[in-house]
Order: C-alpha cells, then structure tokens, then sequence
C-alpha cells in the first residue's frame, strides 16, 4: 500500500502516452480521408465506454452490461438538444405544430412536453450529458451494492435495465424517435456538424477528451482510491473488515465508469449526427464489453487500442463477408476468455515488453503490477 | 358495465387474457427449468440458453418436414419423436460444450457468462447458414388444429392446452428427478459442498456434465413446445434469454418452486397488463417492477436454508 511512492506513470507509461497521442492525433489525421477519420472518430467513442469498463470491471470486478444505457443516455442528451436547434420553427414550417421535432409531429404530438423544454440551453444539455446518467448509475449503484449484489446477479440485472431502456424508447416514439431514434441533426449554435471540415474538428476534440479521460482514469487508478478497488475486487470482506465503505467505492467506480461512456456517447451524437435506441439495448452493451476484453481487461491503453480494433475488424468484416462477422465476434468472445484473458495488454506484456526493454534500455524497473501498459505498435 | 363492456364480457376477456398468459408462463417455465438447473445448480450463466431451445425448435422442423415428405401416416404422432430428438441434440450439443468451454470456467462465473454469448452468437450464425434466415414454421397435426369453446365467447385454443399439459408432465419429471432420484440427490449434494461430495465418491465432473447436459436437453424440449405456439427464426432464443434470467433470479436461484411461482407471476402481470396498454409499456412495466423487487430483496422470492 505505497500509494505516495506511485508514480503517475512509469517511464514506459510516459513513452505509450506519447505514442497514443501521436497516432491519435497525427498520424490518423494525416493518414485518413475525412470518412474515415470520422469512422475512427466514431470508434474512439466507444473507447470511452471500455476505459469506464476497465476500471469498473477490470479493476473492480464489477461487470455492467449495461454500459449502452449510459452511453445511450449521454448520446440522447445531446441528440435532444441538437434536435431541438434542428427543428425551428422556419426549419419545420411545413409541420401542423412547426417548432416541434418533427417525428413528435408524426405522432400527433401538438406540444413539446416539459422534459424537453430545459434542453433547449447547450450548457443545460452539456451539463444533463453528464448528470441524468451519473444520478442513473448512482440509483442503481446504491440500491445494488448497500445490499452487497454483486457478480453475476448485478450483470444479469444491468442487462435487464438495458432492455427495459430499449423497450421504453421504442415504445415511446412521440417523445423519442422511437425505434428510428434521434436523426437529422444540423448545427451546434448555428455551426454546421455535417460538413467534412466539422467532422475533422470534432474528431480532434474527441481525440483530446479521450486522451484527458484516460489521464484522469489513471489517476483514479494510481490512487489510493484504486489500490482499494482492486483489493475489494480480489478479498471483499477483507476489506470491508478493515473498516472501509466498500459500498461507497463501488457505486463511484460505477458512476465514474458511466459518465465515461456518456461523454463517449455524446461525441458519437455530435460525430455521426443520430442516436437511437441500437446502441443502448443489450447486444451493443455486452460488445462493448468485448472491446475492453480484447484490448485487456487491466489496461487502461489496451482498452483503446481493443476498440479501434475490434472496431475495424467488424467494420472491414461487414463490409466484405457480413455471414462471417458473427462467427467471428463470436470466436473473439470465446478465444478472449478461453486463451487471453488479459487481452492485447497481457500479450504484449509477457513476449513483446520484456525485448522493447531491453532493446530500449530505458525501463529500469518495471510497474509492479504492469498493468497500465499496452502495444504501442497496433 | 365497465366502460362499454358488460360483466360477462369483461370476465371473459380477462379469462381469455389470463389464458394467453398462461401460454407465456409455460414458454416460461419450460425455458426456465432448463436454466435454473444450470444457474441455480451450477452457477453457470449460460447466455447461449436460448439457442440450445431453438435448436430444439429446428430439431423439430426437420421431422416435421421429413414424417411429412416421407411417412405421412406417422404424422399424427411425429411430435413425440421430434420432442425426444430435441432433446436428444440440445443434450449432446450441451455435453460437448461443457467439455470444451464450461469445465474451464467454473471459477470464473463472469467469464463464462461472455464466453457462452459468443457461443450463443455463433449458433445464431450457424443457424441463419443452415436454415436461412427467415422464420420457419411446423406444420401441426389436425388433432392440436382448432380451439374448445367454453363458453359464447371464451375459446381456448388446442395447442396452447397441449403445451400447458406438456409443460406440468416435465415439470413433474424434473421434480422427480432433481429431488426423488439417486441422481437428483447427487446433483444437489455437488451443488452444497463440492468437496464432501467428491470425498464420499461422487465423479463431480461427470455430474456437472450431464447436469449442464439435462439443463440443455430441457431447453431442446422447450424449443420443440415453442415451434407450435410461434415460429422459429435464428435469434428468437436471444428474445427470450433477458426474460427467463430474470424469471430465475427473481423465483430464488435454487429454488424449483420458486421458478414456477415467478414465471407465473410474470407472465400473468405482463399479459393482464397488455389489456390495458401497450404491449411494450406493459413489458417495461412488469420488468421494472421484477427488477426493483429484486434491489429490494436479492436473494429473490424462495430461497433454500443452507449455510453457504
């Protein structure tokens, strides 16, 4: 327990920062058309969920496969707001109620209903991105783990919150969009995000968010704070006989981790410029899951570089054989239990860390628990 | 008078609601059973659950095709053979997959649970292959055509009877195995201490094999029910699966009769409620409710007294 002698990170830890920045931030720009760039903007978003996952799962030992509801909450959030700007009352003249969006028109909604009103103000909207899926996290946090649910029982009960979310949207389509969820968004306070130069510049501020999220996951994990939770995740009552709220630590894991995967989720609304119920229900919860497996369930790096991999693979697999991509998916879930349960993160840091260090000479002693390292080289 | 209804009518509807429940509890039940053998039992979440029901399902398309095309006479009868098949393949398919993936995981519950969804989506793929991927249907032999009238306006229909009695007979077998057979009583002395048992001569491995196997084996028959009540497409079994965890967790794990008290309080709460709204508002209703009861009280409505 030397949480003071910690370092924020390790040499290596500095040098795969770097090196996530550089491939983030110029190599990719620099590399890709600006479809593509937007489609690895779209992936990063995702990454945000898998950070939130490797804490809250890896970490804590707390699996939520319901990670699409906060992702899906934040994305709403902001899909509401922008919806709001989109539907003017010039924009949607044509509507028997014009200043309405237009799928509550179809559905003979007349009038906006109240809980839309407040996400007419960004600053509102910025701040509900964050809050309506922390106070959800937080009610189902507390109501789980004071009465100590946990494992297997807290996944299957996230998961059912998944599907009553998806349910309720779909079924609620005058105030939601229903199945088709929230489309045609236009601007951001008059300035237009379907245009490629948008696109470019909201994958940069995706881009940072991410890189700052990741920092303040790793500080978070550096901390005594995340020296505990690894210990409750490994000897609970332990813990709890040392007199620690280990209650307490685990709902703010769980909030933490859920307004991760809502910052994630708004970027994907602004990025892609829709959001429907398809990424909050269960499948994409539990893919998401996936991302962060594969990347390494103990590495914050590995996270990201699991997202945009998985990521490519399902986009390139879709693409060209879309009957194999299941069989793939399916494998990948099976080989990544089975075979790497410490993911790209564990591979990487049994075979390929131990010649970089040598090679490189400059790793004199090694992370303790090396678990914030991941390859650099995907 | 209830709004513009008499009180006969309003009777009958709802005794005709209650009796479309009643289809979805046995659904339940069936699917259910299977799962609480291996959740409550084992531990084991077992995500692929719904895809070992549909092979089931397919199991029984394929005779229902081949008697048709081949041995018309045996028609009438084709539905037991098919049930025996299903469950026949749902349990071999459930041995094979214990032996491959599940035996390595039994510490790791979480893992398990992944581990079987990437099985579960594999079948899927393997089915759409196979069968293609619109939903197929079996046809039913003249005698589960058709519907009893009870009274001038509460008709039941035949098939739906038919799964209901199917449904009691295997609830029944069940029963009997898990708590009357030297089997059942190995089973459960597996599941309360695994080290005494193995100590006293219990081959544990072979018991939680051909327990995972029965569990499955159920599931094939629950499929085989399912193909005449609905039709069968490659991921109806992953509609299911959400709803029948739930059903378990909330009956108590290890608890038959509680499995059997929840899927009927389920099942009854959701299609009553269809009645009065929407189908979906109904559903999202009746899941809230069963998951705040289960924050409420974790261990779910019965619980066995064991020391853990």
């Amino acid at each position: 327990m030397n949480a003071m002698s910690n370092p924020f990170f390790t040499r290596s830890g500095w040098l795969y920062l770097a090196i996530l920045a550089a491939i983030l931030l110029v190599v990719f720009p620099l590399a890709l058309d600006p479809f593509r760039l937007n489609l690895v903007g779209k992936y990063l978003t995702y990454a945000f969920v898998a950070l939130g996952l490797v804490l809250c799962w890896g970490h804590g030992g707390i699996l939520s496969l319901g990670q699409g509801v906060f992702f899906g909450l934040g994305g709403y959030c902001m899909a509401m707001f922008l919806k709001l700007e989109a539907s003017s009352p010039e924009n949607t003249a044509i509507q028997s109620t014009p200043g309405i969006p237009d799928f509550m028109d179809w559905n003979q909604v007349t009038a906006l209903p109240w809980w839309w009103e407040p996400f007419r103000s960004l600053p509102f909207a910025l701040f509900a991105v964050i809050a309506v899926p922390v106070i959800f996290a937080f009610i189902i946090g507390f109501a789980m783990f004071t009465r100590r649910v946990g494992g297997v029982y807290f996944a299957i009960i996230t998961q059912a919150v998944a599907a009553i979310l998806t349910i309720l949207i779909i079924g609620q389509q005058g105030y939601t969009g229903g199945v088709n969820g929230i489309t045609d968004l236009r601007t951001l306070l008059g300035w237009d995000i379907r245009t490629n130069d948008a696109k470019t510049i909201l994958y940069f501020v995706c881009a940072g968010l991410l890189i700052a999220s990741l920092l303040l996951s790793q500080a978070v994990h550096v901390s005594k704070f995340g020296r505990l939770l690894i210990a409750i995740r490994d000897k609970e009552d332990r813990v709890r006989f040392s007199g620690y709220n280990v209650a307490a630590f685990k709902i703010f894991v769980f909030c933490f981790a859920a307004a991760l995967a809502a910052i994630g989720g708004a970027m994907f609304t602004l990025q892609v410029g829709f959001m429907s119920p398809s990424f909050v229900g269960i499948v994409p919860s539990i893919e998401m899951v996936i991302f962060a497996a594969v990347g390494g369930r103990l590495s914050l790096f590995g996270a990201i570089y699991g997202t945009l991999l998985v990521n490519y693979a399902k986009t390139s697999f879709s693409e060209s054989f879309p009957e194999l991509w299941l069989f793939a998916m399916g494998g990948l879930f099976i080989a990544v239990v089975m075979a790497f349960p410490d993911g790209i993160a564990g591979l990487y840091n049994r075979y390929l860390a131990p010649h970089i260090a040598r090679l490189l000479g400059t790793m004199r002693k090694r992370d303790a628990e090396g678990h914030s390292l991941a390859n650099p080289a995907e | 008078m209830i709004g513009d209804y008499t009180y006969s009518e309003f009777f009958s509807i709802l005794a005709m609601q209650g009796f479309a429940g009643l289809i979805l509890f046995s659904v339940f039940v069936l699917m259910a059973l299977g799962l609480a053998i291996i959740f409550g039992q084992m531990g084991v979440i077992n995500m692929a659950h719904g895809e070992f029901m549909i092979l089931g399902a397919y199991v029984t398309y394929l005779c229902s095709n081949f008697v048709s095309n081949y041995a018309p006479a045996l028609f009438p009868i084709y539905f037991f053979v098919a049930m025996a098949l299903a469950f026949l393949a749902s349990f071999a398919l459930g041995v094979l997959v214990e032996w491959a993936m599940i035996r390595h995981l039994y510490k790791r519950p979480l893992d398990t649970l992944l581990a079987t969804w990437g099985l579960s989506l594999v079948l899927q793929q393997l089915y759409r292959s196979v069968f293609g991927a619109r939903e197929v249907g079996v046809t039913l032999p003249d005698w589960l055509m058709g519907s009893v009238a009870l009274t001038d306006i509460v008709e039941v229909p035949i098939n739906g009877l038919f799964v209901m009695g199917l449904t009691l007979a295997i609830t029944v077998a069940v029963y009997f195995i898990m708590f009357r057979s030297g089997w059942g009583k190995r089973v459960r002395a597996v599941m309360q201490n695994r080290i005494m048992a193995g100590a006293v001569g219990i081959d544990t491995r072979r018991v939680d094999r051909m327990t995972f196997g029965l569990g499955c084996g159920i599931a094939g028959i629950a499929g085989a029910a399912f193909t005449m009540i609905g039709s069968t497409g490659p991921t109806a079994g992953q509609l299911y699966i959400v709803d029948t965890f739930l059903v378990v967790v909330f009956g108590g794990a290890a608890s038959l009769l509680g499995t059997i008290a929840s899927a009927f309080t389920i099942s009854q709460a959701q299609s009553t409620m269809e009645f009065f709204m929407s189908g979906s508002m109904a559903k999202v209703l009746t899941l809230l409710t069963v998951v705040i009861i289960l924050m409420l009280r974790p261990q779910g409505l019965f619980t066995l007294k064991i020391r853990q």
